[in-house]
């Protein structure tokens, strides 16, 4: 019958499964572990908990995505949707923290409070 | 005050959003009267069932494409009309008021939008559905049903950005809608919620058709056609639909965000609450510069097939010329801020937007040496797309140059937002975009038709047509150096500037007349028809359309060709294979499908039903597209076979005509 | 009837087409995901997602979402198999699952807007519930999708084209997983500072 997998190629379709959730729940319990417990001062834990989120990233897409096998421009199109995805995300909060670039940094309040102290506005 | 029942069933729709002032009123009775005149012509002449069941239903790409072309052409003329408008009330200059300011805003605002979204995307994604397939060897798109919910959520918007002539206002936020000026507390009518629903159902169709031809590309070429042997113009759609699948869904997340703030009081982008309108700004233009590049890179591809053809020579750079569209594609993702130089941002983020702006000028500039290159040596043809293409060379080029003066932001602290950048953009989509396809209209409508549009009225069309564009936007180049800020109804005289003005105004009067030729064109060359008759091939083409009847069959090649080279169709000639009747087989084909229309139809009542906040329509057109889905997706016969017998019949009889 | 192979060619471009409009979602996703990383501060003097957010909740309909994609996983390897009443079973059990998550984000909504902090509250918490409800919508189109599939294979029995669906579904519930993965990182684990 068409479409049928033989019982190998299952059983390596399962073990893939199970490898991925397994890793997955691993991932996921370091990062919340980590977090709850205040392990490290939070500038620290922003590296861990992205490090460890492209990690379960990476064992998902390949252990429950398959990436890889198939067809060629799957992965190319899963690395070019990546590069976007960085471009938009990573230029976003840089052009959006620079935009006050020549406000001498202030926030709205901090710039009402030096205008009245310095310009009695 | 409306009563509790009527704003039940009617939301925020009143007897009063009907009335308008009488410009407005005329374009509404007009575009009206012209549907209803359409109508009584369609019933008088008994031809509903033909549209239904030949166009309307029909998931051949080539009608499809049909469509998008008929469509973009009719918002041409609205597109055009607007400008009118506005170079009418810029030359009285305040002297008469023949638009209010607010009416002005509107006007400038849906010439933007039309012009970009239906005209320009129209056109383009018309070319892709009759062009791509035949190109690559192959009968459909890859997902027709797809691509037919695609065009209807396309006509959907159209209709949408039309309605305010009719029912309520249009915005008055320019093509873009910037908030805070876009958000309820100062648009709280229902102007830039038709703007949004507008581009939000057509951007769907738009994405989905990306993603369509991108498939389609990749999986369905003929035998032997390996990527570096496909047409150019088949690598600038690629490089067009990568854009439109990766930049589109950052448009649907705004506006969807837009709306959400209007529809659902949230803040995104309003003034208070701790919302960002530069946020808006960012992510819009993270969208738009992807789309101004989506729209010329398959001009560049036509011009590209149009130079090599009429100098009977191969496109000179061939590999040069896929990495410059690679090269383009992955670079216009990284120019965006250039639309928002003086939103703030330091010197260190501004100088390397201005730096990467530079950059992406590079592979369009290999480009153009190449196009030059191809002619040298060849054996010019100076047919009217050739001369489309030599007017592109002179305006895109003097575009390009003004767009690299203001990639650098001191400079362009100067042009912003003047109309300096005015006359650049419409240098870049009108002598760019629009001359190429008008050149690619030209070039392979003898191919949809079997017969050729009128040279001669063709190339005055063309003459009308570059010099009005010449007279029309250089005064702006000039006016912008001066100071002139764009978007205002009216400029102090004592500038001098009047004078300008009113040879701008000339220029567009010289494009009508162009754009009455071209009218004029077609309906001669319809006339003229019997002794304009073509073959397949009328003018020694060098791609595999070339190869399909003058119109095509339904299922463009009775037997897939294979390939072996670039340029296949032209090695194929040379070849001069037997005429050996080949062994035909049966052929299946899509199914003709009126669910396509049908979410067309529920897509622009829930549009209406979400501007007017008529809740209970919302939500019964929304479930009703989904069922419709459903059922679509669900059925199993949705295609027929055309037999072996029918085949040899239909290519017989033409090869016997 | 069609050949094999012309079969195999329309169901490799339906898989790649799937595939990538699931590549253009994430650019949605990372749309939203930059503009709450743009507004996460703006509270608007409301509380932060510290102050808000119960992350031993999340980290449930965290682990329930994990888990129904192993048995997404589970269902896909039965259809694969023939296994008609198996593949039901694993889909039930992910729609319970993935029911079981919508119910318990929708909870955490409904506790949110009634103590006062809805998405009309402040910045924050527009991009929040945007984001994060975004999520949820797709997550809940999946189970719309779900239920019409099972309702298919019980009265139908396999269909060639219901395989190729159910593998297509397969891949729209992980993805919709990887994006969680990112949200519980970026919205709450990165939030709780």
């Amino acid at each position: 019958m068409k479409g049928r997998m033989t019982t190998h190629d299952t059983s390596t379709r399962y073990a893939s499964y199970i490898v991925g959730f397994i890793l997955s729940v691993f991932a996921t319990l370091v990062a919340y572990l980590v977090v709850v417990n205040h392990i490290w001062p939070m500038e620290t834990l922003v590296y861990i908990i992205l490090g460890v989120a492209v990690m379960q990233l990476i064992v998902q897409s390949v252990f429950f995505l398959h990436i890889g096998q198939g067809s060629r421009w799957r992965l190319i199109t899963f690395v070019f949707a990546i590069i976007i995805v960085l471009i938009v995300v990573v230029g976003t909060i840089w052009i959006m923290n620079n935009l006050d670039y020549n406000m001498m940094r202030m926030t709205p309040d901090q710039m009402q409070l030096y205008m009245k102290q310095h310009e009695g506005i | 005050m409306l009563s509790d029942w009527q704003q039940l069933i009617f939301g925020r729709l009143t007897a009063s959003d009907f009335v308008h002032d009488p410009i407005m009123a005329g374009a509404g009775i007009g575009m009206a009267g012209a549907l209803v005149l359409a109508m009584i012509g369609l019933t008088y002449f008994k031809k509903w069932k033909w549209l239904w069941q030949n166009w309307i239903t029909s998931l051949d790409p080539k009608k499809i494409g049909v469509m998008y072309i008929v469509v973009a052409v009719i918002m041409l003329l609205r597109g055009l009309a607007d400008a009118l408008l506005l170079r009418a009330q810029q030359i009285t200059n305040g002297s008469t008021e023949v638009l209010t300011s607010d009416h002005f805003q509107q006007i400038f605002s849906a010439h933007g939008t039309i012009m970009i979204f239906f005209v320009a995307m129209g056109l383009i994604f018309g070319i892709f559905n009759l062009i791509i397939p035949a190109q690559i060897g192959a009968r459909d798109v890859a997902f027709p049903f797809l691509n037919s919910v695609s065009f209807w959520l396309f006509a959907a918007g159209m209709i949408l950005i039309n309605a305010p002539l009719i029912v309520g206002e249009f915005s008055t936020a320019g093509w873009l809608a910037y908030p805070p000026l876009s958000e309820l507390q100062y648009s709280p009518g229902v102007g830039v919620d038709y703007w949004i629903w507008s581009l939000q159902i057509a951007g769907i169709g738009s994405l989905l058709s990306g993603i369509n031809f991108f498939v389609t590309i990749l999986k369905m070429r003929a035998p032997g056609m390996t990527m570096m042997k496909m047409p150019i113009f088949v690598w600038s759609a690629l490089s067009s639909l990568s854009l439109v699948m990766f930049a589109f869904p950052i448009l649907t997340a705004t506006l969807g965000m837009l709306s959400l703030d209007r529809l659902m009081g949230m803040h995104f982008f309003t003034s208070g609450a701790g919302g960002n309108p530069m946020l808006y700004v960012n992510l819009i233009w993270a969208w738009g510069h992807p789309e101004v590049y989506i729209l010329a890179l398959p001009a560049f591809g036509i011009f590209s097939e149009i130079v090599a053809t009429f100098s009977g020579k191969r496109l000179f750079g061939y590999k040069s010329m896929v990495v410059a569209l690679i090269a383009i594609t992955v670079l216009s993702f990284t120019v965006w801020l250039h639309h928002f130089f003086t939103m703030g941002a330091g010197a260190d983020v501004n100088t390397f937007f201005g730096i990467m702006t530079m950059v992406i000028a590079i592979p369009t500039g290999v480009k153009v040496f190449n196009w030059i290159f191809t002619m040298y040596r060849g054996r010019v043809r100076f047919t009217t797309p050739m001369l489309w293409f030599m007017g592109f060379i002179v305006t895109f080029t003097l575009g390009g140059l003004t767009g690299v003066l203001m990639s650098v932001p001191a400079a362009d602290f100067q042009f912003h937002n003047s109309l300096f950048l005015v006359a650049h953009f419409h240098n870049m989509i009108v002598g760019g975009v629009v001359f190429g396809v008008f050149a690619g209209v030209t070039y392979w409508f003898p191919k949809f038709t079997g017969f050729t549009l009128n040279e001669r009225l063709g190339k005055y069309a063309f003459w009308l047509w570059i010099v009005g564009f010449l007279l029309a936007f250089v005064p702006l180049y000039i006016l912008g150096f001066m100071g002139a800020t764009r978007r205002l109804d009216h400029y102090d005289p004592s500038l001098g500037w009047q004078g300008l003005f009113i040879v701008a105004g000339v220029g567009v009067l010289l494009i009508c007349l162009g754009v009455a030729f071209q009218v004029l064109q077609v309906i001669v060359s319809i006339k003229q028809r019997k002794e304009n008759r073509v073959g397949s091939d009328p003018w020694n083409g060098r791609t595999l359309e070339w190869a399909t009847a003058s119109p095509p069959e339904e299922y463009n090649f009775a037997v897939i060709p294979t390939v072996t080279t670039r340029d296949a169709f032209w090695e194929m000639k040379k070849a001069k294979h037997h005429e050996v009747t080949p062994e035909y087989a049966d052929i299946w084909v899509p199914k003709r499908s009126g669910v396509g229309a049908i979410i067309g139809l529920l897509s622009l009542i829930f549009g209406l039903a979400i501007i007017w906040h008529i809740i209970w329509l919302v939500v019964v057109s929304f479930i009703a597209i989904v069922v419709a889905i459903i059922m679509r997706v669900t059925s199993d016969d949705t295609e027929e076979k055309i037999s072996a017998a029918a085949i040899t019949k239909r290519e017989m009889n033409r090869s016997a005509a | 009837m069609k050949h094999q192979a012309e079969e195999i060619a329309v169901q490799e471009r339906k898989t790649l087409g799937f595939w990538i409009y699931l590549m253009t979602d994430s650019v949605l996703f990372a749309g939203l995901f930059a503009t709450f990383a743009v507004l996460r501060g703006n509270t608007f003097g409301g509380p932060s997602g510290a102050e808000l957010f119960n992350l031993p909740f999340v980290l449930l309909e965290t682990m329930i979402l994990l888990v129904s994609s192993f048995t997404i996983g589970m269902a896909l390897l039965g259809s694969a198999r023939g296994f008609k009443k198996q593949t039901i079973f694993w889909l039930m059990i992910t729609f319970a699952l993935g029911a079981a998550f919508l119910t318990l984000e929708l909870s955490e909504f409904s506790k949110l807007a009634a103590e006062g902090n809805s998405w009309q509250s402040s910045a924050f918490l527009s991009a929040y519930f945007t984001l994060v409800g975004t999520h949820g919508l797709h997550i809940a189109v999946g189970l719309l999708w779900l239920i019409v599939m099972i309702v298919r294979l019980w009265r139908f029995n396999f269909k060639k084209s219901d395989l190729g669906r159910l593998a297509l579904f397969g891949m729209f519930w992980h993805f919709l997983d990887v994006i969680w993965i990112f949200v519980f990182s970026i919205v709450y684990l990165m939030g709780a500072a």
